[in-house]
């Protein structure tokens, strides 16, 4: 403790001299940045290194990195042109594609309104064909229903004057004069 | 010796060569500014060999810098300006790796000798009037005149405009040198408190932990500074190109 200080300022003031001797020892000469005796060596020498310096980045650095930009600057130029002129043939395409979707949807539609048209022509031609031969069906079933019906009243007619003189025969006891009985049946049944 | 904070910008002779009595010795100066070019060409160089249309990190940072570049100079200068641009990238390239590299601990800074920034400062000015005379011959003084001062005042404007073109070289050189100069100066005397304090035993280590901090932060400073002074320099460049595109104000 009561040491340190004291080799502290001891060492301390030797340093100063040791820095005071050397600030001395330059002193003599001149501040090193205006000592003229180095002036022209570093002239000639800045003079050959910043001259070649100048050339090689003039000849070679300058073309090269204004070429690598210059490059690049076209390629995109280029691949925007690309791009844009993709979008456009994008776009055609699907212009075209719309059209001939609706076309199809037209043609689409005007084959359906034809099948359906002829679909139902058919249908129609179908109908009265079957129409016509239940008609005629009907038809000959109606006449055969009036002949059936004629031959049942003709023997109805029979039937009735045989069970008229029948029942003439039994009542009175005398045979019916068949003529009167024929009028009688006749004359009920109209 | 480790404590001079000027020790670091002292010029060694590394392989003495002497021509016509004229020193032109190769220095620990030429060196760094050999370390310099040698690193930024290669950087730019090596970074973009692929030439890939997808750039990956490293082409991405030289393109970047490229793109910066032309941009400041198309920015300031207009398309006319842009002539330039291999000087003024190089230009931007060459301070900007030399700031960097003084920052590694034993590197020596270029950019902290007068004679250097000045002879770039003079490249700049030189390029100027040999081009505005070129390009614009005896209109190119038309720099001098701004339009729209009247009559008598002419020959004050005109002196004042002179004046403050021939200064250019000087503020561009000196503005440069004297960033990176001080900057190194203050880390340096910060870095040598640590070391003085340090010595001073228990109470110093403790108190060395406040330079050590200055340090730290100075350092992150010192990197902001070297790329800020690289841009300043082209940026200011541009500018005084502009004037040798477009001297009528």
């Amino acid at each position: 403790m009561f040491v340190a200080p004291a080799f502290a300022q001891e060492s301390g003031s030797d340093n100063q001299l040791q820095t005071e001797l050397a600030v001395e020892t330059h002193e003599e000469g001149v501040f090193p940045p205006f000592d003229s005796t180095h002036f022209a060596s570093q002239i000639v020498w800045l003079a050959i290194t910043f001259g070649l310096f100048y050339l090689f980045l003039k000849k070679v650095v300058v073309p090269r990195i204004g070429g690598i930009i210059e490059n690049r600057n076209g390629q995109i130029a280029q691949d925007l042109e690309q791009a844009s002129r993709m979008k456009a043939e994008a776009d055609a395409a699907v212009a075209a594609y719309e059209q001939e979707l609706a076309d199809a949807k037209a043609k689409a539609n005007a084959i359906g309104q034809q099948a359906r048209d002829a679909a139902k022509a058919d249908a129609e031609v179908e109908r009265k064909k079957v129409e016509a031969e239940l008609e005629a069906k009907l038809a000959g079933a109606e006449a055969r229903i009036a002949l059936i019906k004629d031959e049942a009243m003709r023997d109805v007619g029979q039937i009735a004057e045989g069970a008229a003189s029948a029942i003439v025969q039994q009542l009175v006891g005398a045979e019916a004069d068949q003529s009167a009985v024929a009028a009688a049946v006749k004359a009920v049944r109209s | 010796m480790a404590n001079d904070p000027i020790h670091q910008f002292h010029i060694s002779k590394l392989i003495p060569i002497e021509v016509g009595g004229i020193d032109l010795s190769f220095t620990n100066s030429s060196l760094f500014m050999v370390a310099t070019v040698a690193s930024a060409a290669a950087f730019l160089y090596f970074t973009t060999t692929s030439r890939s249309l997808v750039p990956g990190r490293a082409q991405s940072m030289a393109e970047m810098s490229y793109e910066f570049v032309a941009n400041m100079l198309r920015d300031s200068a207009g398309t006319a300006g842009m002539r330039f641009f291999p000087l003024v990238f190089s230009l931007f390239m060459f301070v900007l790796f030399a700031n960097m590299l003084g920052m590694f601990p034993y590197f020596f800074t270029v950019t902290s000798q007068i004679i250097v920034t000045f002879s770039l400062a003079l490249v700049v000015i030189g390029t100027v009037v040999l081009y505005g005379f070129y390009k614009h011959g005896l209109k190119f003084l038309g720099l001098f005149v701004p339009s729209g001062v009247p009559g008598a005042l002419v020959p004050l404007v005109v002196a004042i405009e002179v004046i403050s073109f021939l200064s250019r070289p000087v503020s561009l050189s000196v503005r440069l040198f004297a960033s990176m100069l001080a900057g190194h100066i203050t880390l340096k005397v910060f870095a040598g408190f640590i070391v003085s304090l340090g010595a001073l035993g228990p109470l110093g280590i403790a108190t060395a932990v406040l330079p050590l901090l200055m340090t730290v932060a100075l350092t992150g400073l010192e990197f902001l500074i070297s790329f800020i002074q690289a841009y300043v320099f082209a940026i200011l460049t541009c500018m005084y190109l502009n004037d040798a595109v477009h001297p009528n104000h």
